[in-house]
This record gives structure tokens, C-alpha cells and sequence, in this order.
């Protein structure tokens, strides 16, 4: 019988320790020995950006990564965007404006938005296009994404009201 | 209006920003197994033994099933009950699956696949529709109505080759539509579990919940009160959860046979299997107009290539045909249509289901037409379009139509006018048109039954909880019903608690498919709220010592004038009067005036109307298509949620354009050497070419509003229409930027290229198929059209020639 791995990092904020199988990704990890169901796939092959999270503040796939390399790290995940019961401007944005229709993209959408407004306050819709052009989204045709992630800069320049 | 029209945050939008709304696969139960199905790797073959007793043996594994378990066929459509869960005995594409293991995880599960031995003996494939029409044999099902070809229909509706002999010019031409998929995002998963009193549940990410539970208690042998299947919201359908799935027949026998939940996630490989994706379609028109450019008849032949089984392909092949009448005046019609078997995955319905296809066909050789009578392609349609609230030649009632509005929308605002026919070389501009159903008039199953039922419930706290069996898959079915209940009951949608898509405790709702969700699922919901409404009025109007009538309903507040309660305190006075509050609706389609044999496929309560205008740059050296700019104008009816509404559009333009410029299903032969089956080129999501953020142009987006009698509040479908005329607005507008037409799709830059170069050696400049095959069509069932005297009944062939 094979043996479990112990892995000490921080998932959203919080200090975590897991203990997993040695071979499985940061996706399998954070879905099935975490229970946090909220990080999607759709390939498994690092093609559809679904899975996405952010490892110390960058995008990452999560199905390319091993678990076992997030020793030490952080870790984000869509669970962990909004401020208790408030949601980020981003995941206000994505509601409001239409920016999930299915949904099932929108958490490594969401995450690989975060990573961009956090280096860059007011990106260039050239830009939202390019940082999001590894997450496929068959539902939206992108539209009210990209307005999605202009307003949520909008609403994050403004500050908290 | 209070609520409808309103740009508004969806009911469920925040659950899928936050990552809990539940799809199939994040369902985890205690003590759950983990399935895999072992798929055939040869295209056409026999199964001659499997030996599968190491599989058993291997540690972590529970259960291992082969077809021997699964002595039952099933199949959506009726007459078409041809799969197997597992095939027992015949695999007809690579990826048929013949054996499935249950084990502790999937790990284990994939593991125990390789123990399983299966001996096959292989046979010729059919891969193309040329072939199958060439081959009867070996034949893919016993079944098909002749050697391999699955079905033949030809409807012939008045004297279409008189007309055509008359007409001032005849214009013929082939097109071909390459195959394509789905591509959700969400692969297929299912979870089966048995529940405290031992009966069966499945969630699975389906878009028909009421279908899949049909056939589990055919399948397997069980009623269907000890049934239930939950549609999760899905990640994506497209039509590509519209089928009934190998998968969850196998994964609910397993939890039966094991008394565990098992759960099985299809990987992207096996989604591209699974298919059920546009089917290939070969098409040829003759079309015949008077000189001054007015339609007098159309003939229209269809070859559709439709993989290893039946699926929805009646259906589908019936609508390469039923829906050319629908947007212009066609005072003749004729269509032969087949559908072959070939040894790939098998094709459904795809967005459009089966439409696109003559579309694409037709709408640009309305561009030839229009360029040769020397009228502008606009003028040209307008003055074709179809008159409101009229009867087609194939007996289809379409009510309102808000094209002429649409393509004056997209025609002004795309500047048509000073840049059509004006642009550099190497820049062009195109136009085209769609219609598409609000729902397919007939239920699969064929029966009197409604379609579709909505339950209230109210509570005296005021919560109103709103039970439909209908099923989100993303386009935002949860928000119309509980938008329409609000407009009703005058309260705020968020007030509302929707429980969809469970037909454990829904009622029935037929599925997401065909457009119909909207309209006969609103309009049962306005039939329940009203029912409720009118008991509240008469309770409140005691109370307020007004006339019922005279009451308002809305912003949470039941009133006349001064004279107001809260929406909770009238629920609580109807409580007193009525007892507990609730109420049902239902919705059943009007009855098509067609009374021929297949005059079911077609009809629908009303049609969408859709034009667009495509923006086009191509460069002749190396023949890439650049698409900086799309206009679309779609007549919805009436836009419930307009945030929605323009996501269903612009999301269908990035459909349409995607399959226009590069998706595309496309197999290869293996060398004889590595057994010479044929396999797909493509099963995964990195070649398998989809647009990504970086080529989605710009797209300005226009909602027309011409409500229909016939759909709730006038509000029509939105989710599949708009896709229709994007791909004959991009290859017409190629043509206007270079002057090659582009005959089939996708339309690639090696396609440009030899289009280029067969112009600049003086031939044809243009690439497509050059050949149309002979089909066996049988003799058409001859039905004159409502202005040729009929009856909307076919007519024995010797009394064709006495109507008239």
C-alpha cells in the first residue's frame, strides 16, 4: 500500500495541513481531500484554464501542479475572494453583468482577473483579453466578461464606499 | 412591467461566483465508489470474448459489468432504441464502451481497465456518407432502412419542378457543413446512490432529467416511483447533455447492485466519444425567383453523416429540412433528406439542432442570388420576409416576425449601405438571416400531456417557493421562472426559492433543449402565479374593502390607492380564507394545423427572428480571416432578464463564428500496419480549435421586441437562434472582401488560399463540394401547401395533379 504525504501550506489565508497520496495534483487535493469544490476542471491537461488558482498571488493550474510543490506557498482559491459575506468586486462585477452564465469557468476566470487588477489597476481591454486568453468560456462569447472585469476595476479604483 | 425587462443580477448569480453551485461532479456522499468504462479502441467490430476475472481480482475493485448485465436497449427517440449501456456483442465507433469498473477511486478503477481482456473481431468500417451509401455492408445496424442508411424522408409541398421551370432564373448549389461538438467546458459526470428506503437517485449533469429517467426504469428493469434524477445545474450544454448517457445507465446499476454511491466524471477524451455533436451535412439547392428577385420555390437535398447510432438523428435529419420556409415567402417547397451510419461517434443535436446546417446553404445562396439579380442583399431579403401570423408551405403557423426591424437595425448600425460592395480589396462586409422554434411544438414520446408544469407554494411568512422540473444549464432558466412569478405576484425575484429539475419532487419539465424552456415553462408559471394572485386579491380585497379587480400588485405590496398590505399580510389574510396556498400550471403547445406523416418536426408556438452583420479582413497572401466587427439584431419578443438575453446572443456569435472559422470533428485512418481504423484526429481541447478571448471581436448587440400571443409576457427564445446566420455572414462577407465563396465550413485560410488561386488561374473561384451523390430518395409524400387547396394532409400521388 502506497503512503500519504503530509503538506503544510496556506489555502485562502488560513494555515492548512493535508494528507494525500503523493501523486495527485493541486486540484485533486484542494477538490477531494479539502473539500473544495469551488476550483473546476475541464481537461485535466492544463488546456481549459478552469482550474486555475493563484500560488503566491500568481495563476496558476492547478491540474498541472503537483500538490506536493505548494510546501510553504499560498494558496487561493474562489473560495476565499470574498470578504465574509461580501463578495469581491470581481465576483460582484461577474453577477451583475453576466459575466457567468454556466459558472463553471468563472472561478479560474475570476482568480486569473484577481492577478491581473492586482498588478494593474486600470488594464487596457487588450490586456483583460490576453490575461484571460487560457480560460475557454464556451457560454459567454467574452463580452460581459471583459465588461465584468473593467467595471470591477472601476468599482475597486472607487475604494469601499 | 416591475421586473421584467430590467437589466438585474440572476437569481443564481451569486452561488456561481462563489464557487457553490453544485454541478455533478462536486457531489461527494459517504462511502462513494468510483466507475470507469473500458471503450472500444476499433471502430467497427465484434466482440468475441472478455475476459475480465483479474479486473475482479485486483485490489480496490468492487464490481467490473459487461454488456452480458445490460440486457435492455435505450435511445432518446422512440424509434430509435439502439445503444446498449454496454455493447454486448457490436461496437460501432472508437469509443463505444463495452466493460466498466467499480472501485475504491478512480485510480484503481483506471488501473483494473488494463486487466480486462477483450477479443474483437474487426470489421470493414463505414466512415464516410459516400461509403455507407456505397457499402451496405457490414451492415451498422439491422435496423437502418436500407443497407446502412439510417432513414430517407422527402416531403414535396406543390408542384416545386413546374415552378422551377418557370422561373425566371434557377440558381443550384452544393454546400457541405463539416461536423462539429459541443466542447461545455463541464464534462459529463454522474453520481448514483441508493437513499434510506433503498430507491435509486441520480444527479447527473443532464440537460433532460424527465428522458434519463424513462429509460433508467427501461434499462433497468425498475419503476419509475423508486426513480429519481436530479439535473445539476450544468456546466455547459449546447445540446451536448441532451442525449441519454451510457454512463449513468452503468453508474445507477452499480449503486443498485452494490448499495453504494458511485460516481463516474467523464475525462475530455471520452467527452469527444460521447459526441452527440452537429452532424456532417452535404446539401445541394435549386431555388428559383422571378426577375425582380421574389422566391417562387426551393428544392432542398440533405446527406447528414450520423455516426455509430441513432441519438436524435430522426429528428435532427427532419430539421435539415422543416425550417426553410419559416423566414421568407417559399410559395413551393421540397426537401429529400438521409441520414447514413458511419463508424463514428454518433451525432445529435448540437445549438440549432440540424438547422444550421441548410442555413448556412441557404442564406448564402441568397448572396449569390442577390449579387446575379444585381439587388442588394439586404433589400433582397426584405423584400421576401415571410408576413406575420401566416401558415408556410409546410403547414408550420408562424406568428410574430421582428425581422424587418432586425435588419434595418444591423444595416444601419454596421453602416451596410456605404460599405457593402465598397470596401478595399482584402475587407468585406456580409449579411444574413435566422429563425429558429421557441420550442419544439411535439414531445418526443408522443402524447396529450403537458410539457411542462410549475408549482407555488406560499408560505404565510410570504416566501414563495416556485417547483419546476425545468433545468439550468447556464442560460438562466431559474431566473425566468422566478422573474415571472415576481411580475405576477408583484415581488422582488430574490423573494423566490426555485427548486428545478428534480424529478424526485418537480414537476415535469421535458428539458432544456429546442429553445422551449423559456416559453412553456413561463408560460405555466404565469398559470400557476395568476391562480394564486386571483385567491390573494379576493382575501386582501376584504380586508381593504375594495373590488379585487381594482388591486395592484407590486414592489411587495398588495394596494389600491392609500389602501395597502404587505404582500405577507394579504398571503396570511388568503391563508386564513383559503387554507394552505398553492397552486399548479401547465403548458401544452397549441396543435399544429400540419396533419401529414412528419408534420410534428417543425412546428413550434413561435419563432425567433435574427439578422447580423459580419466584418471581415483577409489577407490574400496568406489567407487569414481577421473578424474585427459583428452586428446582431435578434427579435426576442420581449428580453425577461436583457443581461441574459444579450449573453445569449453574443455568446451564440461566438459559437457561430467559432464554427465558421475553425470547429471542426475530423477523423483519420490509422496505417494498415496499426490496424487501419479509423480514429479521431482531435480528441482534445487543445486541438480542437475554439476561439479564444484574444479572437472574439467586438459585437454590438441589438434586442428587438416584438412579443409574440403565443409566449409568456411576448418573450421568445434567445439561445439558439442568433448562432443561425453568423456562418453565412462571415463566408458572404469573405466573398465581398475577396470574391472566392467558400461553400463549406469551417471556412480556413487553405481554403482562401485555393479559392485565390483558382481565381487568379481563371476558374471558378470558389471551394466546396463539387459533387452531390445519388441518394436513394423515396418518391416525396406530396402535400399541397395552405394557398394550393389543401388540407395540411398528404394527398394520394394521382390526385396531385387535380388540386390546384
Amino acid at each position: 500500500m502506497r503512503s500519504n504525504v503530509q503538506l503544510r501550506f496556506t489555502l485562502n489565508g488560513e494555515p492548512v495541513e493535508a494528507s494525500f497520496a503523493p501523486y495527485k495534483t493541486l486540484l485533486e487535493v484542494l477538490r477531494e481531500d479539502l473539500g473544495l469544490t469551488g476550483t473546476k476542471h475541464g481537461c485535466e491537461l492544463g488546456e481549459c484554464g478552469a482550474c486555475a488558482v493563484l500560488i503566491d498571488g500568481e495563476p496558476q493550474l492547478s491540474c498541472l501542479a503537483l500538490a506536493l510543490e505548494c510546501e510553504g506557498r499560498s494558496v487561493e482559491t474562489v473560495e476565499g475572494m470574498a470578504r465574509g459575506a461580501t463578495l469581491h468586486p470581481l465576483q460582484a462585477a461577474f453577477a451583475d453583468l453576466g459575466a457567468a452564465q454556466c459558472g463553471y469557468c468563472t472561478p479560474g476566470i475570476l482568480l486569473t482577473a484577481k492577478a491581473l487588477l492586482e498588478k494593474e489597476k486600470q488594464p487596457s481591454r487588450e490586456r483583460i483579453r490576453e490575461a484571460i486568453s487560457g480560460n475557454l468560456c464556451r457560454c459567454t462569447g467574452y463580452q460581459q466578461i471583459f465588461e465584468a472585469i473593467e467595471e470591477a476595476a472601476r468599482r475597486m479604483n472607487e475604494g469601499p464606499r | 412591467m416591475k421586473v421584467l425587462g430590467k437589466p438585474r443580477r440572476r437569481v443564481d448569480g451569486r452561488s456561481k461566483v462563489t464557487g457553490q453551485t453544485r454541478f455533478a461532479d462536486d457531489v461527494v456522499l459517504p462511502r462513494m465508489l468510483h466507475m470507469k468504462l473500458l471503450r472500444s479502441p476499433h471502430p467497427h467490430a465484434l466482440i468475441e470474448n472478455i475476459e475480465t476475472e483479474r479486473a475482479k481480482n485486483h485490489p480496490g475493485v468492487h464490481l467490473v459489468l459487461t454488456g452480458k448485465d445490460f440486457p435492455v436497449t435505450f435511445g432518446i427517440l422512440p424509434v430509435t432504441q439502439d445503444e446498449y449501456p454496454l455493447a454486448p456483442q457490436h461496437v460501432r465507433y472508437v469509443g463505444d464502451p463495452v466493460a466498466a469498473v467499480v472501485a475504491k477511486d478512480e485510480q484503481t478503477a483506471t488501473q483494473a481497465l488494463d486487466l480486462i481482456e477483450v477479443k474483437y473481431r474487426i470489421l470493414d468500417t463505414i466512415s464516410s456518407p459516400e461509403e455507407a451509401l456505397a457499402k451496405p455492408e457490414p451492415r451498422i445496424h439491422a435496423y437502418s432502412e436500407r443497407g446502412n442508411i439510417h432513414r430517407l424522408q422527402a416531403f414535396e409541398f406543390g408542384d416545386v419542378e413546374a415552378s422551377l421551370k418557370e422561373a425566371d432564373h434557377v440558381f443550384e448549389d452544393l454546400f457541405f457543413y463539416e461536423g462539429n461538438t459541443h466542447l461545455p467546458i463541464e464534462q459529463h459526470a454522474s453520481v448514483a446512490a441508493l437513499d434510506g428506503e433503498g430507491k435509486l437517485t441520480l444527479w447527473s449533469s443532464t440537460q433532460v432529467p424527465h428522458y434519463v429517467h424513462k429509460a433508467l426504469a427501461r434499462v433497468l428493469q425498475l419503476s419509475p416511483t423508486r426513480i429519481r434524477v436530479i439535473a445539476t445545474p450544468n456546466g455547459g450544454g449546447f445540446g451536448g447533455k441532451c442525449d441519454v448517457c451510457n454512463h449513468e445507465m452503468v453508474a445507477a446499476k452499480a449503486a443498485v447492485l452494490l448499495g453504494r454511491p458511485v460516481k463516474i466524471c467523464l475525462n475530455r477524451e471520452e467527452v469527444f466519444y460521447m459526441h452527440r455533436g452537429r452532424h456532417p451535412v452535404l446539401m445541394k439547392f435549386r431555388t428559383g425567383v422571378t426577375r425582380d428577385g421574389k422566391l417562387t420555390a426551393m428544392h432542398v437535398q440533405t446527406l447528414a453523416d450520423g455516426g455509430g447510432y441513432g441519438s436524435y438523428g430522426a429528428a435532427s435529419t427532419f430539421y435539415t429540412g422543416a425550417l426553410q420556409t419559416v423566414t421568407y415567402e417559399l410559395p413551393r417547397y421540397k426537401f429529400d433528406a438521409a441520414r447514413v451510419f458511419t463508424n463514428k461517434p454518433p451525432c445529435g443535436p448540437k445549438r440549432g439542432h440540424g438547422t444550421p446546417q441548410p442555413r448556412f446553404g441557404q442564406e448564402v445562396q441568397l448572396d449569390k442570388i442577390a449579387e446575379k439579380l444585381g439587388i442588394d442583399p439586404a433589400d433582397f431579403r426584405l423584400k421576401n420576409i415571410l408576413k406575420a401570423n401566416s401558415l408556410t408551405a409546410n403547414w408550420l403557423k408562424v406568428g410574430s416576425i421582428g425581422l424587418a426591424e432586425c435588419i434595418g437595425q444591423v444595416v444601419s448600425r454596421s453602416g451596410w449601405k456605404e460599405r457593402h460592395k465598397r470596401l478595399p480589396h482584402g475587407k468585406g462586409i456580409g449579411l444574413a438571416c435566422g429563425s429558429y422554434l421557441c420550442g419544439a411544438g411535439l414531445p418526443i414520446y408522443w402524447n396529450k400531456m403537458p410539457q411542462t408544469g410549475v408549482q407555488l407554494l406560499l408560505d404565510r411568512s410570504g416566501q414563495v417557493t416556485v417547483f419546476c422540473g425545468a433545468t439550468e444549464i447556464g442560460q438562466g432558466s431559474d431566473d425566468v421562472l422566478a422573474a415571472i412569478v415576481a411580475e405576477v405576484l408583484g415581488i422582488d425575484p430574490f423573494e423566490i426559492r426555485c427548486v428545478t429539475g428534480d424529478t424526485g419532487i418537480t414537476p415535469i419539465d421535458l428539458g432544456s433543449y429546442s429553445s422551449r424552456v423559456t416559453v412553456m415553462m413561463g408560460n405555466a408559471a404565469i398559470q400557476a402565479a395568476e391562480k394564486l394572485k386571483k385567491l390573494i386579491a379576493e382575501a386582501a380585497a376584504e380586508q381593504l374593502e375594495v373590488l379585487p379587480e381594482r388591486l395592484s400588485f407590486a414592489d411587495g405590496k398588495v394596494f389600491f390607492e392609500a389602501k395597502t398590505l404587505s404582500f405577507a399580510e394579504a398571503v396570511g389574510f388568503a391563508e386564513e380564507k383559503f387554507g394552505t396556498l398553492g397552486a399548479v400550471g401547465s403548458y401544452k403547445p397549441p396543435r399544429p394545423p400540419g396533419r401529414y406523416k412528419g408534420a410534428g418536426v417543425g412546428p413550434s408556438p413561435a419563432y425567433s427572428y435574427t439578422a447580423c452583420v459580419v466584418e471581415a479582413e483577409v489577407d490574400p497572401k496568406t489567407g487569414w480571416i481577421t473578424v474585427p466587427k459583428i452586428w446582431i439584431a435578434h427579435d426576442i419578443g420581449r428580453a425577461i432578464n436583457p443581461v441574459l438575453a444579450r449573453g445569449q446572443v453574443e455568446g451564440s456569435v461566438y459559437m457561430g463564428l467559432s464554427e465558421a472559422l475553425m470547429e471542426e470533428q475530423v477523423f483519420r485512418r490509422l496505417p494498415p500496419r496499426l490496424s487501419g481504423a479509423l480514429v479521431h484526429k482531435i480528441p482534445s481541447l487543445l486541438e480542437y480549435k475554439s476561439l479564444t478571448s484574444l479572437d472574439m471581436p467586438e459585437v454590438d448587440t441589438v434586442l428587438v421586441e416584438d412579443p409574440d400571443p403565443n409566449c409568456p409576457f411576448g418573450a421568445k427564445e434567445a439561445g439558439q437562434g442568433p448562432l443561425l446566420p453568423v456562418m453565412p455572414a462571415v463566408a458572404n462577407a469573405i466573398y465581398d472582401a475577396v470574391g472566392v465563396r467558400i461553400d463549406e465550413l469551417p471556412i480556413t485560410p487553405d481554403k482562401v488560399l485555393r479559392a485565390l488561386q483558382k481565381k487568379k488561374n481563371g476558374e471558378q473561384p470558389r471551394v466546396g463540394p463539387e459533387s452531390f451523390p445519388q441518394v436513394p430518395y423515396p418518391k416525396p409524400l406530396i402535400v399541397p401547401p395552405p394557398w394550393e387547396g389543401g388540407d395540411g394532409k398528404e394527398i394520394k400521388r394521382n390526385d396531385a395533379a387535380t388540386v390546384v
